[in-house]
């Protein structure tokens, strides 16, 4: 077995005192829960509640109680209910970054709002891009009523693609109808239990406070057995201290308020321990998820929720950049690789520019070839057929040359991963020969090629036929008569 | 004069125990409240503001200097009010409903406060009709709102529209802020201004606060 390569941040000693001071913050300072229902059941619990002030205080015997009914690792399947994730160990997956409000068109190279072709481009595109292994609902399209923009791209996804999606609500009313359509896909309640298709992410808000709308939707997707990834965001120095030790103490004790609201209603229900925590950049105001800093807590947290025995996920692989550019590259390829060696299962991000705001296409497939290296990069080093040695060596001196060597065409797949064409490893002639493409150019070409080769989902005709019929009444609730028209069949 | 110059410093540095003292002493010299004010406070809070926007100093400095504003303002409030000054205008801020996202509020709200407007915070998920019955209660010059999500946005329109329903969208002006809107955004709903960020925010309503009549 090949050594895992791991990269750690805490000692043992500095994790279990961040888990420790968390722990007295949660039932001593404890968390506000803004949600009547949600109160009175951690009151039923034993959790001390103040329901004038939606103020919850928190005891060790609850904590300890719902750390140990939620589940070490779960699955995930596809439209067709094959296995595509395993949430455990050291596995990593790669999603897109998700709910971005914009998209970098490419012919302008404006940022500008997307709509529906957009988001069908995308989902064709993404079927394609075989190192990221699940959707998300990535961005919204502005063509359809806000109040359906969430449960829309949910519809998209699952009636273009065929990936697991990774999504979430904007509103309490909008989990019903994506939940429905998750059923009209697995064919009922049961189904999808024992098949999870989707991952919900469910935000505290910093400070240590549970919105209304978020603690409700932790708790009905614990009651229909959909997973949920837990978003804490503290801003390191503005909404949560401002050293790193401090913020993850704050995110810790938000997480961990998080498994207890889920587990309480819910004992077993599937969580993944993860985060959104960033530094706070106090010259621009805003929160930077390519900052060095922001990663190393994104790895540390990862830390954190696997010494508490969770699966875990971060938003870590993305960028702050406005275009694809040097910086969206580097900072994109730095979280991923340092979110690949951390062993985090969930990793969020690749697409994303501009703080989580604007998706790319263009970026997308830049990104997955990043992902391709660091899956390579976390097999590790293994001997494979290398012992004795001498034999290999003896046929070089003989053949000189191993390129047709039996040993080569064995290994050769396995041990190097080749990225391309976006990434350039052309020499300088035949690079120019091929036009001088930059990497904008060459980004651009595969994803026009991907969404050609696109072919529709193999998903039943008469689910899909299902799906839409859910939309479109969602879509007359909120006084939508249409639905916007769609580029391509289903 | 040396001591409005002093006052200034003292905002530059965030020492907000220095500042009450200078201004007294500057009262003391004969020197009225409301150019202790502008000619002190708020032009500190300016040279703060700028070496803000060039990147010399960071957002706590700024929030320090605000933290001193308010003690030298605690010491000109009954003499203003009692001069017949009154405060650079009214402000109800607030993220709009639906909507929990309240940073960027908050910090435009600490700001406003920083440039001398009496800030009345509605927090967050606040309705239309919240927005402009506040409004009229505090006899406020400008609604400011905030939205992060793409779901939430209408809500804005709501608020302008529900004002020009009341025929109040002379009297009170509107500005609007956060990731999904723009500047094309303010002008379809008929929004007053946009601000990407606080500075944005506090010179946009400083012009619409001038523009109430
Ligand atoms: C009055 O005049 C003015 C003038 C200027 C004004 C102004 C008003 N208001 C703002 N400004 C301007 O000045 C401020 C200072 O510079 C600026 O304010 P900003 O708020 O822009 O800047 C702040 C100082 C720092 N920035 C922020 O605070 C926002 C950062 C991002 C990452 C963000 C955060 C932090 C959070 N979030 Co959320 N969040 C995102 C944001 C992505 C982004 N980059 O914007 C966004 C907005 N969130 C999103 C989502 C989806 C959500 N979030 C949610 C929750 C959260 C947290 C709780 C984790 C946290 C908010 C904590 C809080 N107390 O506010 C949920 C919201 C639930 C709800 N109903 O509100 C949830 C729905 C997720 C979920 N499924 O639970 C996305 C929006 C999607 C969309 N298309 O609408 C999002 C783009 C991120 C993403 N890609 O997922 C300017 O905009």
């Amino acid at each position: 077995m090949a050594l895992r390569p791991q990269l750690k941040f805490l000692s043992a000693e500095l994790l279990e005192r961040i888990v420790a001071e968390a722990r007295d913050i949660l039932c001593r300072l404890g968390t506000k829960v803004q949600n009547p229902r949600v109160l009175e059941m951690l009151a039923e619990h034993g959790a001390k509640v103040d329901f004038e002030k939606s103020q919850v205080l928190y005891t060790n015997s609850l904590l300890d109680r719902c750390l140990k009914s939620v589940p070490a690792q779960f699955k995930l399947y596809d439209v067709l209910g094959n296995e595509t994730h395993d949430f455990s160990g050291s596995k990593i997956h790669f999603t897109p970054g998700s709910a971005a409000l914009h998209v970098l068109d490419h012919q302008t190279q404006k940022i500008r709002k997307p709509d529906t072709t957009d988001y069908v481009r995308y989902v064709q595109l993404l079927s394609g891009l075989s190192h990221i292994a699940s959707q998300s609902t990535a961005f919204i399209p502005a063509d359809v009523a806000e109040r359906v923009s969430d449960s829309y791209r949910l519809f998209l996804s699952l009636l273009y693609g065929e990936k697991p999606v990774v999504t979430g609500t904007f509103t309490i009313e909008s989990f019903q109808v994506m939940r429905d359509m998750q059923l009209a896909v697995r064919g009922g309640e049961k189904e999808l239990r024992a098949k999870p298709l989707t991952v919900f992410s469910c935000c505290p808000t910093s400070p240590l406070k549970w919105s209304e709308i978020t603690s409700q939707n932790v708790v009905d997707c614990g009651a229909s057995g959909i997973p949920v990834e837990f978003i804490s965001m503290p801003l390191s120095g503005f909404m949560a201290p401002v050293t790193l030790v401090g913020t993850l103490v704050q995110h810790t004790a938000e997480t961990l308020s998080g498994i207890v609201i889920s587990q309480i209603n819910s004992p077993g229900a599937p969580v993944l321990y993860g985060g959104s925590p960033a530094v706070f950049d106090m010259r621009y105001e805003t929160t930077p998820m390519g900052a060095v800093e922001t990663q190393m807590i994104d790895c540390a947290c990862n830390e954190i929720g696997k010494y508490l025995g969770l699966p875990t996920q971060a938003y870590i692989s993305l960028s702050d950049a406005k275009m694809l550019d040097a910086q969206a590259g580097s900072e994109t390829a730095m979280g991923a690789t340092l979110a690949a060696l951390s062993g985090i299962n969930n990793i969020s991000g690749p697409g994303m520019l501009d703080f989580e705001s604007c998706q790319s296409l263009e970026k997308l497939v830049l990104d997955n070839e990043i992902c391709g290296m660091t899956l390579r990069l976390v097999q590790g080093i293994e001997p494979r057929e290398d012992f004795p040695a001498r034999p290999i060596f003896e046929e070089l001196l003989r053949e000189q040359h191993l390129l047709i060597s039996p040993h080569t065409r064995r290994h050769l797949k396995s041990e190097h991963y080749f990225p391309g064409p976006v990434i350039d490893r052309a020499n300088l002639s035949r690079w120019r020969e091929e036009g001088s493409l930059t990497l904008g150019q060459r980004a651009h070409q595969e994803v026009e090629r991907l969404v050609g080769a696109w072919s529709p989902s193999r998903l039943a005709a008469e689910r899909k036929k299902e799906l839409c019929a859910l939309m479109e009444k969602e879509a007359r609730r909120w006084g939508m008569d249409m639905l916007p028209a769609r580029p391509v069949e289903a | 004069m040396e001591i409005l110059k002093k006052i200034a410093q003292c905002l530059e540095v965030g020492d907000d125990a220095g500042v009450p003292p200078l201004v007294r002493q500057a009262l003391a010299e004969g020197i009225v409240a409301k150019t202790i004010l502008d000619d002190g406070l708020i032009a500190g809070m300016n040279t703060v503001g700028e070496k803000f926007r060039v990147h010399e100093i960071f957002l706590p400095d700024v929030l320090l200097a605000a933290k001193a504003m308010y003690a030298g303002m605690d010491v000109l409030k009954p003499l203003l009010l009692s001069a017949g000054v009154s405060s650079r205008g009214r402000v109800v801020i607030g993220s709009v409903q639906g909507d929990l996202h309240d940073i960027g509020k908050n910090l435009v709200g600490i700001m406003l406060k920083g440039a001398g407007f009496e800030v009345i915070d509605l927090g967050n998920d606040v309705a239309a009709e919240k927005f402009v019955a506040a409004a009229k209660s505090h006899d406020a010059c400008v609604i400011g709102m905030s939205a992060l999500l793409t779901t939430t946005m209408p809500v804005m329109k709501e608020v302008v529209d529900l004002l020009n329903k009341e025929n109040l969208s002379g009297k009170i002006k509107t500005i609007i802020g956060g990731a999904p809107v723009s500047q094309n955004y303010a002008g379809e709903i008929g929004a007053d201004a946009y601000g990407y960020d606080c500075a944005q925010a506090v010179a946009g309503v400083k012009k619409l606060a001038a523009a109430v009549p």
